[in-house]
């Protein structure tokens, strides 16, 4: 497993740190069910056997965080995009009111 | 139907002897599974078969079944690196891991089987005096809690295991933390021995039996949809962890687990060369000598999500480096086999064994890399949850709200990330 970097082109695993599971969405902090939605941001994962988007961090290369959509059954990768492109809508509408 | 022949002793093995092994029968019935059962486990690994052994033995629940997708001992029982012992630090870990240790010690006894249980002693070493500290302290929680510990200076280690590299230039080894009551267990002999035991109480283990679905009657489970047909079940327990999450969501569970690959290595054999388990404390590397000859040994998680069995080059690389590092002398030993097992990660690195939001649906999960030395504890106390409905005093911390609750049991101090711990 090789991981194509859009900068660096495809680089050795042992460059790059895994951050987990990229399609979690940090709650709204002041929403009623806060306390709820947190542990689910936190700890609960989907896990799925198949295709899988997840966070990768170039450590060893550029520092860009990348995010990765790979099956996770066959570690075949078929996406590979910098992260502050595909950021979540509500991240991106976070920042722009900020 | 179970004659007393059955039993292993030094008689029927004689007898056996002396008529060619002609008169050895199946040590278990590959059933077909019955229309109904009062507890359904998911899952012939260890645990599973534990599980069912306990709850007949211990509970007389006889109408149980195991149903396995594959075979048994076909799972991470027998991808395991057969190690055991308790050497844990924190309070909700140490009780069960002890009783764990305390019934691998009389497990041959109790299955009447031979499961090749070896205290040969697990050691850790350190290579620094902060290292060292952090073993005193782990070693001091352990004989708080009644479990054996020793901490040894250099020269104890030397004595035990003189071709180590003491004077490594950036890994000095200073000493160690060594449980002698800890060791390996043949894992195979393990699943065939409850596996045994258990169907002579009249569990059905069902082979090749692969769950697609749960009914649901009301809120509570009423049994589950497999390969095989429907088996209506009053209860059912999940003992399947690498696939946690798989099954779980045939439920609608969603868990606090991602499943991560963990690889194993076994060389050619060799005469009688290392005589406990040892492990590397600058990186990750631990290693044993099979009754074969053969040096098993692994490291860490690949660290990324996978369902696959089978992991990548750069933790091979980093395990051996680990392996050259503390014993330089292993250098030119072939590598046999390598292979990998999919376990849970749980988000806090410990286990879970407890109720579900379902009514009926109980769950044993979460294992990490540590499933195979709790499988004794982990089958008695899923055993007790499923039959009582009530936590097992050993197993009362691994609850599946502790997370949302704020009482993690993170022997690591990681935090929520499963490829760390």
């Amino acid at each position: 497993m090789r991981i194509a970097c859009p900068y660096c082109g495809e680089r050795s695993l042992d460059e790059y740190l895994y951050s987990g599971d990229a399609t979690v969405r940090r709650p709204e902090p002041s929403s009623a069910n806060a306390a709820a939605d947190f542990y689910s941001y936190v700890y609960e994962r989907a896990n799925p056997p198949g295709k899988h988007r997840e966070l990768w961090y170039h450590a060893a290369g550029c520092h860009a965080w990348l995010v990765v959509t790979r099956d996770v059954s066959t570690h075949i990768i078929t996406s590979v995009e910098l992260a502050r492109d595909v950021a979540l809508p509500s991240d991106t509408a976070v920042r722009e009111t900020a | 139907m179970h004659m007393a022949s059955d039993h292993f002793s030094i008689f029927s093995v004689l007898r056996e002897a002396l008529r060619g092994h002609k008169g050895w029968r199946p040590q278990w019935r590959d059933a077909t599974p019955r229309a109904e059962y009062d507890v359904v486990i998911v899952g012939g690994g260890g645990h599973g078969l534990a599980t069912a052994f306990y709850l007949a033995k211990v509970h007389g629940i006889r109408r149980v079944a195991v149903v396995e997708k594959g075979w048994i001992g076909g799972g991470n029982v027998g991808r395991n690196t057969t190690i055991v012992r308790s050497n844990y630090m924190l309070a909700g870990n140490i009780p069960f891991y002890e009783l764990s240790l305390k019934m691998w010690e009389r497990l041959e006894k109790e299955l009447n089987y031979n499961a090749m249980v070896s205290q040969r002693g697990v050691l850790n070493l350190c290579h620094s005096d902060g290292q060292r500290d952090a073993y005193a302290r782990r070693g001091n929680a352990m004989r708080l809690h009644g479990v054996d510990a020793e901490l040894l200076d250099k020269q104890a280690v030397r004595a035990m295991l003189p071709f180590l590299d003491f004077d490594n230039g950036r890994f000095p080894i200073h000493g160690g933390l060594l449980q002698r009551r800890g060791g390996t267990v043949r894992h195979d002999a393990v699943a065939w021995g409850y596996a045994r035991a258990a169907d002579q109480l009249g569990v059905d283990i069902i082979q090749n039996c692969e769950v697609k679905g749960f009914r649901i009657d009301g809120d509570k489970v009423a049994g589950i949809e497999t390969t095989r047909g429907f088996i209506g079940a009053g209860k059912v327990g999940l003992a399947v962890a690498g696939n946690s999450s798989r099954v779980g969501a045939l439920a609608g569970l969603r868990l606090p687990i991602e499943s991560h690959v963990l690889q194993a290595f076994v060389t050619e054999a060799i005469k009688p060369f290392i005589d406990c388990v040892v492990t590397f404390g600058a990186g990750h590397f631990y290693i044993s000598q099979s009754d074969k000859g053969g040096l098993v040994f692994g490291g860490d998680l690949d660290g990324y999500n996978s369902y696959a069995q089978r992991g990548n080059l750069p933790v091979v690389e980093d395990v051996c480096e680990g392996g050259m590092a503390l014993m330089p002398r292993i250098g030119r030993v072939r590598v046999l086999r390598h292979w990998g097992g999919i376990v849970d990660m749980s988000m806090d690195g410990s286990p879970i064994i407890d109720r579900t939001q379902i009514p009926g649906l109980y769950l044993n999960a979460g294992w990490c890399y540590g499933g195979f030395k709790a499988t004794p504890a982990a089958g008695l106390c899923f055993a007790h949850l499923i039959a009582t409905d009530a936590s097992h005093t050993a197993a009362a911390a691994y609850r599946l709200d502790r997370f949302a609750r704020g009482y993690v049991i993170d022997e690591k101090g990681m935090g929520p990330h499963p490829n760390l711990h």
